[in-house]
């Protein structure tokens, strides 16, 4: 990676594609295993159009442009989002998830904040999407 | 049934000593799709500076699971989990979780407010080692929604 980042820099974008396999997995490694996750009938009877991904399956994902961009996921020493809209993961078909970053601003401290854009179907599904990464020092020139 | 206002501030007991094991975070790296050796081998997690492999930025959900439940199953807090989805999310990290950390979570409420019908809780999970080094902080919402 560059670096130094400079604000308004942005990330590579990723895309990546999420079906219901995947959900299965991450309820079994996670220990969230809440039906509307991977059964439709249950998803459909408490209203939702299919069956949704796990949130934090989601947030899982969308960091990678992050910790793929930083190369170290330990530099991510803070990130957080608002869930504002469901990933819906129908099967056999699945979802793709669109991710972007750019960053805002570069701390005098060397702390980099990065917001972080994901989209399904041209549809937001995340608010406030935000990382702070702490990125190797003295390596000015270095890339 | 709404949850009550009066919680606020209300912190609960130290959860079970959690150990975070090596296998664990390669499965769930493996379940993020995150193909980082930093997850997995040693070698390459020490190139980076680290004394091991390190856990993904989002474990510590694994970690604060228990704790979150000890919040949502409280029948005198009476959040209906039928109805609840996850609002917010954030994880400010002292450092990487590791293997070999020995974990356990102190949860406080720290707001308890309803909007548009929708009961919401906010949580702040402090994680650290059974010997006092202070690992994570994360901060959950959640939304029970129409129960208010």
């Amino acid at each position: 990676m560059t670096a130094v980042p400079s604000p308004g820099q942005e990330l590579p974008a990723q895309e990546f594609p999420i079906t219901r396999a995947d959900l299965v997995r991450y309820a079994g490694a996670s220990g969230d295993f809440n039906p509307i996750h991977w059964n439709e009938r249950v998803a459909t009877s408490v209203g939702l159009p299919n069956v949704i991904a796990h949130g934090m399956y989601t947030m899982a994902t969308v960091i990678r442009v992050v910790t793929d961009w930083a190369g170290d996921p330990g530099a991510v020493v803070e990130y957080g989002v608002r869930f504002t809209r469901p990933v819906v993961v129908p099967d056999p078909e699945g979802g793709t998830l669109h991710v972007s970053g750019t960053v805002r601003e570069v701390r005098d401290d060397g702390l980099v904040d990065v917001d972080l854009t994901a989209t399904v179907n041209g549809q937001t599904v995340l608010a406030k999407a935000r990382a702070v990464v702490r990125l190797p020092v003295a390596t000015a020139g270095a890339s | 049934m709404s949850v009550e206002a009066s919680f606020v501030g209300r912190v609960y007991p130290p959860t079970s000593p959690y150990e975070v094991g090596r296998e664990k975070i390669r499965e769930f790296a493996d379940a993020v799709g995150d193909p980082n050796p930093a997850y997995r081998d040693p070698v390459a997690a020490r190139a980076l500076g680290h004394p091991d492999v390190i856990a993904p930025p989002t474990f510590g959900i694994v970690v604060t699971m228990s704790s979150g439940r000890q919040v949502i199953d409280d029948p005198d807090l009476g959040i209906d989990y039928s109805r609840v989805v996850h609002g917010e999310q954030r994880f400010v990290h002292v450092r990487p979780i590791r293997p070999g950390d020995v974990l356990q979570v102190v949860v406080t409420v720290e707001d308890v407010r309803t909007a548009a019908g929708n009961d919401i809780v906010s949580t702040r999970a402090d994680v650290s080692t059974v010997d006092g080094e202070a690992v994570l902080t994360a901060y959950s919402t959640i939304v029970a929604r129409g129960t208010a």
